[in-house]
């Protein structure tokens, strides 16, 4: 354990309201920290930037689950059990709850927090490319108010979005609008648990005759953030499925994506593998 | 012989301490006053130190700092070689070497500290291969690089290759591997003017780390005491790395005049501590029209790091196993062990075995494939039988069960089915599958004439409560100690499991039956136990205590009248060598080891050709081990053994930039999980050895050999490409099957600063 | 910074402690309360050594800063066994050889608790996602597995 706690805040002021207030009083100096699991992570390792932590966890406000027949708003202090146990969730976003059961551990899913997944922003997170073929949509909350973005305009570069220094993540907007779709998502990790991701890619698709109708693909640690891969949605949508049109998909993704070599993987076999998933996603569609 | 103790699955003697978390490894103990110490290292791989600032913010005087000038005896970590220093001296050989002892009472204060002490230096040039040591373009080490050498000869080898029908080469070559025991080095000292200096720690062998501390501190030996705390797993990790960890602790003790508790995290561990040698095996083999071995010419060799430390008897291991479980009329091995600046390797489990194993048993496929025969019929033909003589021209006189359990092994897995029947599969499918062999064998205790030469010292002793308890210096650290070694004392003298006890292993009352390790404990400590409690019987008839037909109850009352007439009752014995072991240390050749234990293990796998990961659907392992003293403890040996192999072969890969390992963490160096271990499928055969406990030979080491081998020669099977390299990942996998040509890969640097701690 | 007054119920037992809000409820148990049982095998929620039950949740309590367990009702290995006997989680993995060096097993057994909790009769899939994020690097999770079986009145 590298750091001293002697030299660490955390508040926990127990109501959002006043966790706001905090963070509208001094912007910036505050880290909002909800399940830990990333922030102290890099605190056991002498890593945390931030000296002053105000505490999300367990906030009513924030760890919910609300759903009518428009939309399901899942609390951003919401964790992975809680999204793995609710069966509106599991019914309507199957690529969601498949994503949180591979996230960490149990014991991590019960503390790890889905704003907490998105405000990490880290390329390789688990549920982002599904949060992204999904259309989510952000509400933002500060002292200010409340506003809504588009959670695929929400990262800005590699662990920078679009959050303001007051704000966090209050919940994320569903639209249970995909049960007709074929849903995949698979991701590769370097074992069968507790692995963070080489590659993960998260797909709905609908065909149409012997056409695609329409398809989201959205896929992560190809990128410094995920990527909603448009460029080859577009070269698939109104075509039949032929090993040319996946030959002409595997090279639009290419385009649209700059996989790394790091420490877990490499670049080349990022992109073939990516493109071995797209395929297994489009041979399941039309099977 | 039926037995009524040894053979039972009795409970671990330990154990409810451990499922109650009453149990306590060194981090759990605490000491009056006692303050915590930290370690500053090298953050280059070798150079000269120009200077050491201690850097603003702290409040240094409230530390204790030691450096190598402390050092009161001599700035080493003895072991073998005693090359290695306590604290570098001016220069360093590797990155994390250790310069410089802190110690403060807040343990919390500790990181902040090492990494305000800034170290400049003038680096030179290092080498981090095999290949760059050989080079000899910088010498690091000795004159050559080279910290031990053996050449091993048997037969004529070079006018065998005239009668070769065929002559097969093939290069194999093995990745570093971390121990990771799951309970990181820690260790407690406290220095004393009338108490000496007393050291608790997580460790294997106790007398290693008094005889270090000897050397270290010019005490006389008894006024150190070494004892072992519950130790959270070793694989030969804590076989030499705690004497340095005890010697550091020892130090800051000394100077601070405060007990001093160090305890690596993981990352520090992982960084600093020993790994299993890297190695690179060539092999050119003679081949006769029918199939048979003629000749082997084989090139041996590992890297050891920067400094000996058991480099020399890693090799030696590896060098003899070399062969395997074939006859060989001739055969030749050079094995060298190379200096590189990487922290040492040491010690794990197998030890060197497991790496020219892994050589052979490809080799032996791939001989195979080349020559037009079954895996399991080359193997077949060249198997060792009763009365043939190995590598080293030891006569085995024992039967030996490997027909048997090759035969066993492949009634089990349906092997012959199974390799039509994906073939056919092979064809259509994306996920290609293949079963693969390993045959091995595992020799215990320590080579040749080492066991005379530890002339370990076992004792007994009737205790005021009752039982009766062993003094050994052998340490229990999960894999069975505790519990076999009573089953053993009980059985041989008709008592129950329960009358028989533990003393702590504490070198002020243990007597030295040498280290933990080498698969010697059941085979060599067990017998001299056996041995001990005989003798103590015998002194109670002798003494007319005690009528020679009797059964427990009388035993322990003549026990407890014997104490009462004599004050105590102990009796100790030496090992005995079985007779007939002549081992010729410079030829490398006789008897190698009192016995081995035998196996053939099985792996089927399926490479999936979406992802190019292995899946291990089944796993066989069926091992001859002499006499199973405790089914569940070997069983779980076993398995064990096996889940870290599958992860040598699959998963736990070493990252290194410029000699330091980068992937110093368990997120992202890999070992299985839970749900990555295939079921495993565990099968023993008893051929008792004559000179063991009950016919009990070692087998904490066997285990290890088998997996990658065996594994990925179904891999080769199942994707028709000849893979030579552990681990093998699925990017290897990848880059193979696709065969593209590789583009230059990012700074690893940049990547990882960019990813931060994720 | 300066301390302040957190209350745990530790295994039944209600305890203030007074602490700094960031310190790790690990080390709290371990050094405040005297819970030595509870290990750090890495720091990084990767081994579940750690692992305690907090109100009922399992969680990895090298991750959690102490004020966020402020009320909160935990369990750790030491709160489990009776006063004459031992649980039966804890008993079969005596029988079944489920533990080995040990340094797991704390952590093992209370995500084998939490398992069985939540499922009482677990398939041999659940069990290693049950157990996925605790790390053995002695038994290869065999008898492991046998024990969790043996607990759930399913022997394998």
């Amino acid at each position: 354990m590298r750091s001293r706690p002697s030299e660490y805040e955390l508040l926990a002021p127990g109501k959002l309201s006043a966790v706001l207030d905090l963070l509208a009083k001094e912007p910036g100096v505050w880290m909002p920290i909800a399940g830990g699991t990333e922030l102290m992570v890099q605190y056991g390792a002498g890593r945390l930037p931030a000296r002053k932590l105000v505490s999300l966890w367990g906030l009513p406000e924030l760890r919910h689950i609300e759903s009518t027949t428009q939309e399901v708003l899942i609390g951003a202090g919401c964790t992975y059990t809680d999204l793995r146990n609710n069966a509106v969730v599991a019914r309507e976003f199957p690529l969601l709850v498949q994503a949180a059961s591979w996230t960490g551990s149990i014991a991590n899913q019960n503390r790890g927090t889905l704003g907490g997944n998105i405000v990490n922003a880290s390329p390789a997170a688990d549920s982002l490319p599904a949060l992204m073929v999904y259309e989510a949509e952000l509400l933002l909350t500060s002292a200010r108010g409340t506003r809504r973005m588009p959670y695929v305009e929400f990262h800005t570069g590699y662990k920078q979005t679009k959050l303001a220094a007051d704000e966090i993540i209050r919940a994320i907007a569903l639209q249970p609008r995909f049960s007709g779709y074929h849903a995949y998502s698979r991701k590769v990790g370097t074992r069968n648990a507790q692995a963070i991701a080489k590659l993960c890619l998260a797909a709905l698709g609908k065909i149409s005759g012997d056409e695609i109708e329409d398809v989201r693909l959205a896929i992560g640690s190809m990128a410094v953030t995920p990527v909603r891969l448009r460029r080859t949605e577009q070269v698939l949508v109104g075509q039949p499925y032929s090993a040319a049109l996946m030959s002409e998909a595997r090279q639009a993704m290419e385009a649209e994506v700059a996989p790394i070599d790091d420490i877990r993987s490499s670049a080349l076999y990022r992109l073939h593998v990516a493109g071995n998933l797209l395929q297994e996603f489009l041979e399941g569609l039309f099977a | 012989m039926q037995t009524r103790v040894v053979g039972v699955s009795v409970p671990r003697k330990e154990g409810p301490a451990k499922l109650t978390g009453q149990a306590r490894y060194i981090d759990d103990l605490s000491l009056p006053g006692m303050i915590f110490g930290a370690t500053v290292r090298s953050t280059i791989a070798r150079g000269a130190i120009e200077q050491i600032r201690f850097g603003e913010g702290i409040a240094w005087h409230e530390f204790t700092i030691v450096t190598a000038k402390d050092i009161p005896g001599r700035n080493v970590v003895s072991l073998i070689m005693d090359d290695q220093p306590c604290l570098a001296d001016g220069t360093v050989n590797h990155p994390e070497e250790p310069i410089l002892l802190l110690a403060h009472p807040d343990r919390h204060a500790l990181a902040s500290a090492v990494a305000a002490v800034n170290v400049t230096y003038t680096p030179a040039p290092s080498i981090h291969s095999i290949e760059e040591s050989e080079r000899r373009e910088h010498i690091i080490w000795g004159k050559d690089n080279i910290f031990k050498s053996y050449r091993m000869e048997k037969g004529d080898v070079d006018q065998a290759w005239k009668d070769a029908a065929w002559i097969v080469e093939g290069e194999y070559s093995t990745g570093a591997q971390e121990q990771l025991y799951i309970e990181p080095n820690g260790v407690i000292a406290q220095a004393g003017s009338t108490t000496g200096l007393t050291i608790w720690g997580s460790m294997q062998c106790p007398f290693y780390v008094h005889k270090a501390l000897v050397a270290l501190t010019g005490l006389p030996a008894e006024s150190i005491r070494v004892i072992q705390a519950e130790t959270g797993g070793a694989f030969g990790g804590k076989e030499e790395y705690p004497s340095m960890l005890a010697a550091h602790a020892s130090l800051l003790a000394m100077k601070s005049g405060r007990p001093v508790k160090i305890i690596y995290d993981r990352m520090e561990d992982m960084a600093a501590t020993t790994k299993r040698h890297p190695s690179r095996t060539r092999h050119r083999t003679a081949i006769s029209a029918d199939g048979k071995l003629l000749a082997a010419e084989i090139d041996f060799a590992t890297d050891g790091g920067a400094y000996a430390t058991l480099s020399s008897t890693v090799l030696s291991r590896g060098t003899i196993h070399a062969g395997g479980p074939y006859y060989w009329p001739n055969i030749r091995v050079n094995a060298k062990a190379y200096a590189t600046n990487t922290p040492p390797h040491g010690a794990f489990r197998g030890f060197g075995a497991p790496q020219s194993l892994f050589a052979l048993e490809r080799h032996m496929d791939h001989i195979a494939k080349t020559i037009g025969l079954a895996p399991d019929e080359f193997r077949r033909r060249n198997l060792l039988h009763q009365g043939m003589t190995t590598a080293t021209n030891q006569v085995i006189h024992e039967p030996i069960v490997m027909d048997q359990m090759l035969e066993r092994a492949l009634e089990l897995t349906g092997y012959h089915a199974k390799v039509k029947q994906f073939a056919a599969h092979n064809q259509t499918s994306t996920k290609k599958k293949g079963i693969g062999i390993g045959a091995f064998l595992h020799g215990a205790g320590f080579t040749g004439s080492g066991e005379r030469y530890l002339n370990a010292l076992v004792g007994l002793e009737a205790t005021a409560a009752g039982g009766l308890r062993v003094l050994v210096s052998s340490t229990e650290f999960g894999q069975g100690t505790n519990t076999i070694l009573c089953q053993i004392a009980a059985e041989t003298l008709g008592l129950e499991y329960d009358d028989i006890s533990m003393a702590p292993v504490d070198t002020s009352i243990s007597p030295n039956s040498g280290p933990t390790v080498a698969s010697r404990t059941a085979m060599i400590i067990g017998k001299i136990v056996q041995t001990a409690a005989l003798k103590m019987r015998q002194t109670l008839i002798d003494s007319g205590l005690l009528e020679p037909s009797a059964g427990r109850e009388q035993f322990l009352a003549a026990c407890q009248a014997y104490r009462k007439q004599f004050g105590e009752l102990q009796s100790f014995s030496h090992y005995e060598a079985a007779p007939n072991i002549f081992w010729n240390d410079e030829l490398y050749s006789g008897e190698a080891y009192g016995a081995y234990a035998w196996a053939v293990y099985m792996a089927e796998v399926t490479v999936d050709t979406t992802t190019y990961s292995v899946t291990i659907d089944d796993f066989v392992a069926l091992q001859e081990i002499g006499k199973v003293i405790h089914p569940v403890l070997a069983g779980g040996q076993i398995e064990g053994g096996v889940a870290q192999g599958i992860g040598y072969a699959l998963y736990e890969k070493v990252v290194w930039k410029d000699g330091r390992m980068i992937n110093n963490q368990m997120t992202n160096y890999i070992m299985p999980t839970a749900e990555d271990i295939p079921p495993i499928r565990v099968y023993f055969e008893e051929v008792p050895y004559q000179y063991g406990p009950y016919g009990a030979k070692g087998i904490g080491e066997l285990p290890m050999d088998g997996p990658a081998p065996a594994i990925i020669n179904a891999v080769v099977q199942a994707t028709g490409i000849e893979f030579n390299s552990i681990p093998l990942l699925p990017e290897d996998i990848f880059r193979a099957m696709t065969a593209e040509p590789e583009r230059p890969a990012e700074s690893l640097e940049t990547a990882l600063a960019a990813e931060g701690s994720q | 910074m300066s301390k302040c007054d957190v209350s745990l119920i530790v295994n039944g037992k209600t305890h203030t402690v007074s602490v700094y809000p960031m310190e790790r409820l690990l080390d709290v148990l371990r050094t405040k309360i005297g819970l030595t049982g509870t290990k750090e095998g890495c720091g990084e929620g990767e081994c579940g050594s750690c692992s305690v039950l907090m109100n009922g949740e399992l969680v990895n309590s090298c991750l959690v800063p102490v004020l966020q367990a402020e009320g909160a009702t935990l369990c750790t290995i030491e709160g489990l066994a009776g006063e004459n006997s031992l649980h039966p989680v804890q008993q079969a993995f005596l029988k079944c050889g489920g533990a080995q060096c040990g340094i797991c097993t704390p952590g093992m057994v209370m995500a084998t608790v939490h398992l069985l909790n939540h499922n009482p009769k677990p398939t041999l899939a659940q069990i290693r996602e049950g157990l996925g994020g605790n790390l053995c690097r002695c038994t290869g999770y065999t008898r492991i597995f046998d024990a969790v079986a043996e607990a759930a009145g399913n022997p394998r």
